[in-house]
């Protein structure tokens, strides 16, 4: 199969994914507790006449079928309309909160690549020694540790003890270096799991490619072992690594979500739960529906990358 | 540097027994010996009985395979703490208050015992924020209700959302994933097409999501678990019956008539079922933490309650303040918790299949 059509053929199959969780955060109105116009209005009361107004606005009126695809018509084009409680428009609202979220998950992803990649070719390379014995066990502990937990004690050992970093974020931009100073410790917080999850997969993937014929034959042709393990072990092991990184946005934005509460930092996560805490409906199906898009196009691409970087997979399927 | 003759003694494969009868019968594929082709030195035993399930003579019995998976277990150290970590904060949670049910006007006390010096949500038992002491171990949080008792019996809320929604999960997740993989056709389809779907949506996100629609509470925390855990066991299960199914003995089970819903309950998941039972066990340690975060951030269950994620939730203030007892004890708890649950989870996966000793599965 050629890549075009593997591209394609795989590019298909996200379709119906992405419209199922699309029928999903719709129904979010309807599951939620009450009439669907009580979350229009905020939870108000409202006259009657202005009530019917809202529904012939918003189409309450209409099939169900014909209000999901009314619906999607509009979320196409990212309109999620205005929020009840707020007032203000959903996707402004979001859009500004976007960045930081970006920018703490960026920052924490290359945090734990950076820890995770060369920490578990340590722990392969000396298979059973110290250095693989070590590695387990920060592994162990890094999946452990709640990550809220993990950023309260940074946040009192480094801000309020120390009183090294502010302990809320500083009133700058976001590429201010205050910020960035600032960013440290979630990113810390927040990378710490995924590092121990690189590492462990790195580690692993690095064992079972040691093991492979081409490395008994590249020490056979008198190649020094930096040779064999950066050249030819590393980039077969790498692949597993990028295999994983879908998992990881998941993995990543699960974990941003209380990290940013612990950082009052100003992003989606903080934003889902204040939403959450306030019956902001619309706010949810945004914050919800652009996160669970965000991975299945972090799915699709990651099997892109993999369908490139190791051509046996497109003929597996 | 080589021997003249030929040696039993050393070297990477064995040759002993070549020529006992046993060892040629196997050549012709009618009766094949328990011994494994090759054993590292030192552990010959346990290479000789670690061949793979399927390989098995039909003699080894369901009960000697899981002594078996027991006896691996044992001998694995970082898998007996990680057992008797586990089994000491449940034995503390439950000797934690006395257990009492009450029913038509009778109180009948299961559970006699208290290791908890006061009531966890009696306020005023001490100071307010007052730091570690003699009287207040892990000393008391801003009602001055004693942090040690609280630590001691959030154990309940934790350990038992965790057992439930992981039990409940694997309700939903075993039966679908079993059915999607031996029927197939479009019900497979129709099935896994719901897995990856739900799958586009972080754990964390759609158990808030489900907490948002049904609210708080220790049912509602359950529910909004097992609506995101069960996705895995199903996914899990749905490959591993995709190639037991293949097996003889269940074209030779079709081929004797028997029913395909008993074929499905009694050959194949029992067969299929071992790596679910690993993740299960690995993931009461990520529900465990995904209830303490919820509790955290104030949607778990309600303010107030004794869950040591709930009671992380007002840590944060309180740290500010420098107040970190609060905050650090009821994290250790979790932390002590999923470590012990990874270890016993690691220690099932190499027991379970030996294999994988040399690749160890990355969560």
């Amino acid at each position: 199969m050629s890549l075009a059509k593997y591209a394609l053929r795989r590019a298909l199959v996200s379709v119906p994914v992405l419209l199922g969780a699309t029928a999903i955060t719709f129904s979010f109105v309807y599951l939620a507790p009450g009439d669907p116009i009580d979350t229009l209005v905020g939870f108000d009361a409202v006259d009657p006449a202005v009530e019917e107004a809202l529904r012939a606005e918003h189409n309450l009126d209409r099939p169900l079928w014909e209000q999901y695809l009314l619906w999607l018509r509009d979320v196409l084009v990212l309109e999620f309309g205005t929020s009840p409680i707020t007032g203000r428009d959903v996707a402004a609202t979001i859009a500004g909160r976007l960045p930081a979220t970006i920018a703490l998950g960026v920052a924490a992803w290359a945090l734990s690549l950076l820890i995770g990649v060369p920490a578990g070719i340590v722990a392969a390379v000396n298979y059973g020694e110290l250095e693989d014995e070590l590695s387990r066990v920060a592994a162990l502990a890094g999946i452990a540790t709640p990550n809220f937990w993990l950023g309260l004690v940074l946040l009192f050992v480094f801000g309020v003890h120390l009183g090294w970093v502010r302990v809320t974020p500083p009133d700058a931009p976001l590429a201010s270096l205050e910020m960035l100073w600032f960013l440290v410790l979630p990113t810390i917080t927040l990378g710490t799991a995924s590092a121990a999850l690189v590492m462990r997969l790195m580690r692993s993937s690095m064992r079972r490619e040691l093991n492979e014929p081409y490395v008994r034959t590249a020490r056979a042709k008198g190649l020094s072992e930096r040779t064999v393990i950066y050249k030819h072990v590393l980039r077969n092991s790498l692949i597993a690594v990028v295999t994983v990184a879908g998992l990881q946005v998941a993995f990543l934005v699960d974990g941003a979500v209380v990290v940013e509460q612990v950082f009052s930092w100003p992003g989606m996560g903080r934003l889902l739960v204040e939403a959450v805490g306030r019956r902001d409906v619309p706010v949810v199906q945004g914050v919800v529906l652009l996160i669970a898009v965000s991975v299945v196009l972090a799915n699709l691409l990651v099997d892109l990358a993999y369908a490139v970087l190791d051509p046996r997979i497109r003929y597996d399927r | 540097m080589t021997r003249p003759e030929p040696t039993t003694e050393r070297g990477r494969i064995r040759i002993e027994g070549f020529d006992e009868p046993a060892a040629a019968a196997s050549l012709e594929g009618t009766a094949r010996p328990n011994v494994g082709p090759w054993s590292r030195d030192g552990d010959g035993e346990d290479a000789a009985r670690v061949s793979r399930p399927d390989e098995r003579t039909p003699t080894v019995g369901r009960r000697r395979r899981l002594a078996d998976v027991w006896r691996r277990f044992r001998s694995n150290r970082a898998a007996t703490v990680g057992f008797a970590i586990v089994a000491g904060l449940v034995l503390v949670s439950v000797f934690a208050r006395p257990i009492e049910f009450s029913a038509g006007g009778y109180a009948v006390t299961v559970q006699p015992f208290s290791l908890a010096p006061y009531d966890p949500a009696r306020p005023a038992v001490g100071p307010s924020n007052a730091g570690p002491s003699l009287a207040h171990p892990f000393g008391t949080d801003w009602a001055g209700r004693d942090v040690f008792s609280r630590v001691l019996v959030g154990g309940r809320f934790s350990l038992s959302i965790g057992a439930i929604a992981v039990a409940l999960a694997l309700c939903v997740g075993v039966p679908l994933g079993a059915i999607a993989g031996y029927v197939g056709g479009w019900v497979d389809e129709a099935i896994m097409r719901t897995v990856d779907t739900l799958y586009a949506f972080p754990f964390l996100v759609l158990a808030i999501a489900v907490v948002a629609i049904l609210g708080q509470g220790y049912w509602n925390v359950v529910a909004a678990l097992v609506a995101t855990g069960w996705l895995s066991y199903a996914r899990l299960l749905r490959g591993e019956v995709l190639s037991i199914a293949e097996r003889e003995y269940v074209d030779a089970a079709e081929a004797l008539g028997i029913p395909h819903r008993t074929i499905l309950a009694r050959h194949v998941v029992p067969n299929a079922v071992a790596p679910v039972v690993v993740q299960a066990t690995l993931n009461v340690g990520n529900v465990v933490l995904a209830a303490a975060a919820l509790g955290f951030l104030g949607l778990g269950l309600e303010p107030g309650t004794a869950e040591w994620g709930t009671m992380l939730a007002g840590g944060r203030s309180a740290l500010m303040q420098g107040h970190w007892h609060v905050t650090v004890f009821p994290g250790i708890a979790i932390f002590l918790f999923v470590l012990g649950i990874n270890l016993v989870g690691d220690g099932l996966t190499d027991a379970l299949d030996p294999r994988s000793e040399f690749e160890r599965r990355v969560r």
